[in-house]
């Protein structure tokens, strides 16, 4: 961070535990992409040199459930899709967000037909909607920062006693 | 992961999956492998999901499952005016919007006998160029990048950027564009969004060579694709291919040439094809092709003159959104058509366009109302899927995304 | 001999029996039969060597609703040769709602009339794998139909536990 040429000696910096965890947990947040329809275009675009989403410590996007702490739900979630959906959102491991990308993940947007789910929130907890259809990716940016900001406001004791099927789900995985 | 149970598979797929076999289900969880993949996996490109019988790394087995994207477009399209369907054909195939734009008016044009002017025409005809060249860009970078090489994806995305910025442009969108209009497109082509539609072609080549230096001239990706999945010239037809998918396998079939619509019959271009039918094959010809297309938009670029860009039928094209406030009898038209809809005459037509991927055709009927009696979308990403099968039998494991790769399949159309 | 004439002549001398009905519409030649003739005029169309249908574009249904025979299946065939386009027609009734597949003259029609079956309920007579293909298996409705309303039937597809 360039502090460290000043130093003649061991520095060291007063701060508590939860602070540091919710820095580093923020700026290392790793998408899962749940990349469905054309939002998932838009998502990559957001890796892509000219959005460049490594800015923001979030350009390592695993497609294993296992290895990620956001959710990035991205197109139109159908009833057939909503159960894969959800259970890809189980097999991540706690803490964990999501971002309801576009309008049909937010609430089912322009497709008011029979197969789509009209907002994933019917089965999923959101964290952020996001709007557009779909967003530009500056907009996926934006709601990358808020969940960062969201992150930098956690602490060690809001992950205490979860409730025990959740944690089940985690050992299970 | 879990391990793939019994409740996980329906037990009809499972039993196409064993058809050839006296196995019974327990049997074959048991002994030889039943590989789950997707509907989440990166190299399905969206929401496609296989069903692979494995013995040993080889395929012996494969039934694709689709429907996991299902909207439920046929059943909108009856419920809605001939005008609203046009944003949801940006959603179809999202690679290449602009296409599916210009395939659903042309058959609405078709159906309700409108001409168009010739303007409107070499616009429609730049923009479904342009929208070949993304699709195709965005095509062979992700079908790198599933055989391992990571580069070329950004790079043929950077140039994708730049078409999306002469639509957003153009019609103030960079990815759903909704830009035509049924008797002509939304506005006008500015001087500035054609000047760089002309700076875009012209370093399109040097920028494609640099891609494709990658590319031909390594081995791994050579090596990986090269013979692999391949498809007869009569299997190809009988599968129903189209697009760079059957040029690839040995016949000259492009809806441009064979049905001309637009202006293509005033442009001069080569159609690609290549007689081996793999997946090296296939990536050849859509590297081929976008040279066509830039070659076809600079033609255009040539040709187009100044003139009107909707043809003059108030009762069925929208007028201009100027009009509409400063003048009575446009307002009212206006007010006729989003409340009334076109009201076509009583008939059914059938119209393709060569899409980015294929043949792409709308087949409408209509009753004399305001909105389509039966829409139906004849997507070649579906057709091409349903060869999967045919193409993986008896190939490793590892070939199977390379295939899928390069047959380029796009959900949202395949689904619709 | 222009195309059209050559195709009707051809159908004429080799299915008298078929009821076949000629109309146009934009350039476009619809051709009407009896839907037992369906297998045979398709293979016959795709294998005459002047015609060469080779190539099977689409396979739908149209729901007429209240008509008499309910539902109209469709092909789009289309001949490299001419490069010429035909649409093939034949009328299937509620109460018998069944057609014999082409699957076996054009491969693509597998996939295309599995389509068919799981938007309009139409079963295809000795079809290898007729089974749903967008919706999952499980769903007892078709939803193309035009009494399937358009939000669908509440309950009818379960959503996974939040």
């Amino acid at each position: 961070m360039g502090l460290e040429a000043k130093l003649d000696s061991d520095g060291f910096l007063v701060t508590q535990l939860d602070t540091v965890v919710a820095w580093a947990r923020k700026n290392s947040v790793y998408p899962m992409p749940m990349g469905i329809s054309c939002c998932a275009i838009e998502m990559m675009a957001a890796a892509d040199p000219k959005y460049d989403i490594a800015r923001f410590g979030s350009e390592v996007m695993r497609f294993t459930p296992r290895q990620c702490d956001l959710m990035i739900v991205a197109g139109t979630v159908t009833y057939k899709m909503s159960h894969v959906v959800r259970k890809i959102y189980e097999q991540m491991p706690d803490p964990k967000w999501v971002i309801a990308m576009g309008a049909c993940t937010s609430t089912g947007g322009m497709y008011r037909s029979y197969s789509v789910v009209q907002g994933i929130d019917q089965f999923l907890p959101v964290d952020v909607y996001l709007a557009g259809c779909p967003p530009r990716p500056d907009n996926l940016l934006n709601a990358l920062i808020q969940i960062q900001n969201k992150i930098g406001r956690t602490r060690a004791k809001d992950f205490q006693n979860l409730k025990l099927p959740e944690l089940n789900v985690i050992q299970n995985n | 992961m879990d391990r793939l149970t019994k409740d996980d598979v329906h037990p009809k797929i499972l039993q196409k999956l064993l058809e050839d076999t006296d196995l019974s289900i327990e049997d074959a969880l048991e002994n030889e492998m039943i590989l789950n993949m997707g509907p989440q996996h990166p190299a399905t490109h969206g929401v496609l999901r296989l069903l692979l019988r494995l013995d040993g790394e080889t395929v012996v087995g494969c039934v694709p499952d689709v429907g996991y994207l299902h909207r439920g477009y046929e059943k909108m399209a009856e419920n809605m005016s001939y005008y609203e369907f046009i944003p949801h054909t940006d959603r179809l195939d999202y690679i290449s919007p602009m296409a599916n734009n210009v395939a659903w008016v042309l058959a609405v044009e078709k159906l309700a006998g409108i001409e168009v002017p010739v303007r409107a025409q070499f616009i429609r005809m730049i923009v479904a160029e342009l929208a070949r060249i993304a699709s195709h860009l965005v095509a062979i970078g992700s079908f790198a990048m599933d055989v391992g090489a990571l580069t070329v994806f950004l790079w043929t995305l950077r140039e994708r950027e730049k078409i999306l910025d002469i639509w957003d442009i153009l019609c103030g969108a960079r990815f759903t564009n909704s830009y035509t209009r049924i008797g002509g497109v939304a506005n006008d082509a500015q001087p500035e969004a054609l000047a760089k539609v002309k700076w875009f072609v012209d370093q399109l080549d040097d920028n494609l060579a640099e891609c494709e230096k990658l590319l031909n001239t390594n081995r791994i990706f050579i090596e990986r694709l090269d013979g692999i999945g391949v498809i007869s010239k009569e299997d190809a037809l009988s599968y129903g291919y189209t697009g760079p998918n059957l040029r690839a396998s040995g016949v000259e079939f492009d809806l441009r040439r064979a049905t001309p619509y637009l202006q293509y019959d005033k442009v001069d271009f080569r159609i690609p094809t290549f007689t081996e039918g793999d997946s090296l094959a296939r990536y050849f010809v859509r590297a081929d092709e976008v040279r066509e297309s830039a070659k076809i938009v600079r033609q255009v670029l040539q040709l187009m003159t100044p003139g009107e860009i909707k043809s003059n039928l108030p009762k069925q094209v929208l007028p201009q959104k100027a009009e509409v406030y400063s003048k009575m009898e446009e307002l009212i038209h206006d007010f006729m058509i989003v409340n009334f809809g076109i009201n076509p005459p009583v008939g059914e037509v059938y119209h393709a366009i060569e899409g980015s991927k294929g043949e792409l055709g709308f087949y409408l009927v209509s009753k004399g109302e305001g909105h389509p009696w039966k829409c139906k979308i004849r997507s070649p990403s579906f057709i091409h899927i349903q060869s999967l099968p045919h193409l993986v039998k008896g190939r490793m494991i590892s070939d199977v995304v390379a295939i899928i790769g390069s047959i380029d399949p796009i959900m949202g159309e395949a689904d619709k | 001999m222009e195309l059209k004439d050559l195709i009707s002549q051809k159908l004429e001398s080799n299915f008298p029996e078929a009821e076949l009905e000629y109309s146009e519409y934009r350039g476009e030649l619809n051709i009407k039969f009896n839907k037992k003739f369906v297998n045979s005029i398709c293979k016959f169309l795709k294998q005459d060597s002047e015609l060469e249908f080779l190539l099977c574009e689409d396979v739908t249904a149209v729901d007429w609703a209240k008509r008499k025979n309910r539902f109209t299946v469709v092909y789009h065939i289309f001949s490299l040769k001419h490069n010429f386009r035909l649409v093939l027609k034949a009328d299937v009734d509620e109460s018998d709602c069944s057609i014999d597949t082409v699957s076996s003259v054009w491969k693509t029609s597998d996939w295309q009339e599995r389509e068919t079956y799981d938007m309009y309920g139409i079963k295809f007579n000795n079809h290898p794998d007729l089974r749903r293909i967008y919706m999952p298996e499980e769903f007892e409705y078709y939803p193309l139909r035009k009494d399937f309303p358009l939000m669908g039937i509440p309950g009818s597809l379960p959503l996974p536990k939040k």
